[in-house]
């Protein structure tokens, strides 16, 4: 499993990423956590507002945090 | 509407304190007191409501609708749909790009960028409650005039080599945004609403605190020869001195007010308002990222003007 971070290193961006890692260690998973920060690769997916966040190439969410609880649903 | 506040604000100074509200002190607490809890209870149920409606316009659907809009059509419905689109000057970039990338004009996309920021729900309820609806409604109305008529005049330019190259090589990608639940909208509108709140309350108390000491010590008429209706140079200066008070725009309403009562003319707190929300420098910062200067400068500059002309209008009309 592939899990990006989209953002450009605002503060809810540093959050999604924190609250990712923490999502895997609840689930007992392993993943690859990549945190994207240049433009163009952002766009590449559409999202326009950041923090988003891409598991295996899909957009499960953009402009917004989520819990390390709901990200835990999402994987 | 809100005797019971007044009422609470009576209690607490004339009661608990003991104080005369035609004293300068008594004045001010009975200001403050007042004024804090009418703006937290109105900021409070009204980002609550207005986050709700934003769910349903996250900017990829705005950037949909507003695709190869034409002139005029395009400019009024971005500058409406900049109301309802929840957007953040941190991601004025992305947001950009993916407008003008799908099709949408660059005329166009800047009425969607002046209205967002200028018309938000936090200056409207701080007018609203400081002002009257009457104040909230001609914001909202000569708001949306500014980012339409800002808009076709930047779009009329033809700017388009202005804009930084590299943004029209981008490959923006399309995304299906998944339809919310009931339970979603709420912990959203609810997340926004503690997160707003907890940003701005100090500059609110503040700016009450501020006004609270004006309203009760300065004297009247103060301002009436420096911000008054006679004095043509006191519009520009407003906007001028709005640009850098862009974080405290919550904080500065009741600082306005207050200047108002002192003689301060309506048209030039209704610019000032404007500069603060519209023009801001960390906005042109992150705008750079995306536009060359001479673009960047023609933004500022169009917008400044229109802000200055609707001013003038209101000192005149009003």
């Amino acid at each position: 499993m592939k899990i990006e971070v989209l953002g450009s290193g605002c503060t809810k961006c540093v959050q999604l990423y924190d609250n990712v890692k923490k999502a895997l260690a609840l689930a007992g998973k392993e993943a690859e956590v990549i945190k994207v920060q240049d433009i163009p690769s952002i766009m590449k997916y559409g999202v326009m507002s950041t923090p988003a966040l891409v598991i295996d190439g899909k957009v499960k969410f953009s402009g917004k945090l989520a819990t390390a609880e709901e990200i835990r649903g999402m994987l | 509407m809100f005797t019971f506040l007044e009422r609470f604000a009576d209690l607490v100074v004339l009661r608990w304190l003991g104080l005369d509200v035609e004293t300068h002190l008594g004045g001010a607490l009975h200001f403050f007191v007042y004024d804090t809890l009418k703006i937290f209870l109105l900021l409070s149920t009204i980002i609550f409501f207005v986050a709700i409606i934003r769910t349903w316009f996250p900017p990829e659907r705005t950037k949909r609708i507003l695709s190869h809009k034409r002139e005029y059509v395009g400019n009024v419905m971005a500058a409406l749909l900049g109301i309802v689109t929840p957007f953040c000057s941190c991601s004025a970039v992305p947001l950009f790009i993916g407008f003008v990338e799908s099709g949408v004009p660059l005329g166009v996309t800047f009425s969607f960028l002046i209205s967002s920021p200028m018309v938000n729900e936090i200056a409207l309820i701080l007018l609203w409650g400081m002002f009257g609806w009457q104040v909230a409604l001609i914001y909202i109305g000569t708001g949306l005039l500014v980012a339409i008529v800002a808009g076709i005049v930047i779009g009329r330019l033809k700017m388009e080599r202005h804009v930084q190259d590299y943004v029209w090589e981008i490959k923006v990608g399309d995304v299906d945004v998944a339809e919310q639940s009931w339970s979603e909208r709420f912990a959203y509108a609810r997340d926004y609403t503690t997160g707003l709140l907890k940003k701005i309350w100090p500059y609110v108390v503040i700016g009450i605190g501020i006004g609270a000491f004006i309203h009760g010590y300065v004297p009247q008429d103060f301002l009436l020869k420096w911000a008054g209706r006679d004095n043509p140079f006191a519009v520009p200066l407003a906007v001028i001195l709005g640009v850098p008070l862009y974080a405290n725009a919550a904080g500065v309403i009741p600082i306005v007010q207050a200047l108002t009562a002192k003689g301060m003319a309506i048209g030039t707190v209704l610019a000032f308002m404007m500069a603060v929300t519209a023009l801001s420098l960390p906005e042109a910062v992150i705008l750079s990222n995306v536009l060359k200067k001479r673009l960047l400068a023609t933004f500022f500059g169009v917008v400044a003007v229109a802000i200055m002309m609707v001013g003038y209008l209101f000192n005149l009309i009003l």
